[in-house]
């Protein structure tokens, strides 16, 4: 019989909750790795034993953990991340050059084919590749020595790159997002890499024809149309067609079209969903309403989800890695708030349960179905 | 050969599996670098927590205390007090206090 282990990292530890595929009741177990930030806990597609997760602390820096029975038992692998060559200068705060620096690992993402291989998202903006099972991390430098790389600027939250996204018709082409620069894309497996960043406007980059410069929040895919790509952006909600060479605003009749998750349906290719947060001043739902908007056509026309969400007082956030979707037939969605909360969806967003209503703030959701 | 008696914070304790003071084995009249050295040696996990991977800088949350005394701002060669370096007192290694 199917299940659902839904890996969340908080600002605490980790947990994991799990249930059956009617997504009814749920175990939680954790904290795992307890009172450091777990930044995010992913598996493998390819063995969904295989789970990989960032931990880290100010006091401490990193560590990445590897489990081999679906969370159980973990062990720790290889926590150094080199960048390649002379690192180098990116635009500070300030405006003038600052040396990459490594701080910590915002995304871990497996390979869909082999579980010894795993990229990692890093502040300061970089990708790293292991493929030894996170034992070694080695830099896929051709995206930090863009033309563009000196000109990189960290938003408020870091210079971090936190989405990646992997092509599952061409592994060899990937999406990754990095904020405040912009997204980019591979062809060659990350070798070299485009600015995908054409038709985006920021209203506080004063050129707008800039390239680099936009605050992706999070990109998402559907498997089965990889070159549509679905962006929520610091302000605007966006979508491309071309596999992010052009891009056009979605953002319709949303309360605000500030946030940081997007999510695409995993049957629907123009099902998405987004949880619209007031403005980049206040990080809560407008209102104090939580709701999630979904679009059933691809954008710009949205409709509220919120039975079983909170609906007055409520003044959380969710973060850019705190929403995704399972694959059982009717799909689940799921998200996390700085609350504490995680709510899940059995029925594609029309209604909402809290399958764990008091953790540390959470950072990042993910899930998987296992059949 | 001495044995420096080493206490760690609790999440590197948690982290390398160990309960209360680790007895470290080095050369006599080690220095701060040395019984850090022995540490990571004998625990691998602890590299880049106490020390930056590739400078070996002690990373800014980290405190050392030996007899008494914050020695965090030492050069990494300095030798340890003799009563650290017999045993008879621990090297600390802190995290500093922090709230969140």
């Amino acid at each position: 019989m199917a299940k659902v282990r839904v890996l969340v990292g908080t600002r605490k530890g980790a947990f994991l909750i799990t249930s059956d595929g009617q997504r009814r009741d749920w175990k939680i177990d954790g904290p795992f790795f307890a009172g450091w930030e777990v930044m995010h806990v992913n598996g493998s597609p390819a063995d969904p034993d295989r789970l990989y997760a960032s931990q880290w602390t100010d006091w401490h820096g990193q560590v990445i953990q590897r489990s081999d029975d679906g969370g159980v038992t973990w062990n720790p692998v290889g926590n150094e991340f080199p960048y390649e060559g002379v690192a180098g200068t990116h635009q500070w705060y300030d405006g003038t050059p600052h040396a990459w620096e490594f701080k910590r690992v915002w995304h871990v993402e497996p390979s869909r084919e082999d579980p010894e291989k795993v990229y990692a998202g890093v502040e300061d903006a970089a990708l790293f590749l292991s493929t030894d099972g996170g034992n070694t991390w080695g830099e896929l430098a051709g995206l930090r020595t863009h033309t563009t790389g000196q000109t990189w600027a960290p938003g408020a939250g870091g210079l971090c790159l936190h989405t990646i996204i992997i092509d599952p018709s061409d592994p060899r082409r990937m999406y990754v997002a990095i904020s405040a620069a912009g997204a980019f894309r591979t062809e060659d497996g990350g070798e070299t890499w485009a600015v995908a960043t054409k038709g985006l406007q920021s209203n506080f980059l004063p050129d707008p024809e800039a390239s680099v410069g936009h605050c992706v929040h999070r990109l998402a895919i559907h498997p089965s149309r990889p070159n549509t790509v679905f962006m929520q952006k610091h302000w605007d909600v966006c979508r491309s067609d071309d596999a992010g060479d052009n891009w056009r605003e979605i953002s319709g009749n949303l309360p605000s079209d500030f946030g940081f998750p997007i999510v695409v349906h995993a049957h629907e290719p123009e099902t998405i969903y987004v949880v619209p947060i007031k403005s980049d001043a206040e990080h809560y739902p407008p209102e104090g309403k939580l709701r999630v908007y979904r679009s059933r056509i691809g954008g710009n026309e949205w409709e509220p989800l919120t039975k079983g969400l909170p609906q007055s007082d409520c003044y959380v956030n969710v973060l850019r890695d705190a929403m995704t979707v399972d694959s059982l037939d009717s799909c689940g969605v799921y998200f996390g708030t700085t609350g504490g909360q995680v709510y899940a969806s059995a029925d594609s967003g029309e209604s909402w349960q809290a399958i764990a209503e008091h953790l540390p703030a959470v950072l990042s959701v993910e899930v998987q179905t296992i059949e | 050969m001495t044995t420096v008696r080493v206490a760690l914070p609790v999440h590197l304790r948690t982290l390398a599996r160990v309960e209360g003071e680790l007895p470290i084995s080095v050369e006599d009249r080690p220095t701060i670098a040395d019984v850090l050295d022995a540490l990571e040696d004998r625990y691998p996990v602890l590299r880049g927590t106490i020390r930056e991977h590739g400078t070996s800088r002690r990373r800014a949350y980290i405190r050392y205390f030996a007899c008494g005394q914050d020695i965090s701002h030492e050069p990494p060669d300095t030798r340890l007090p003799d009563p650290v370096a017999m045993g008879s007192d621990v090297f600390q290694v802190i995290g500093a206090i922090s709230g969140g």
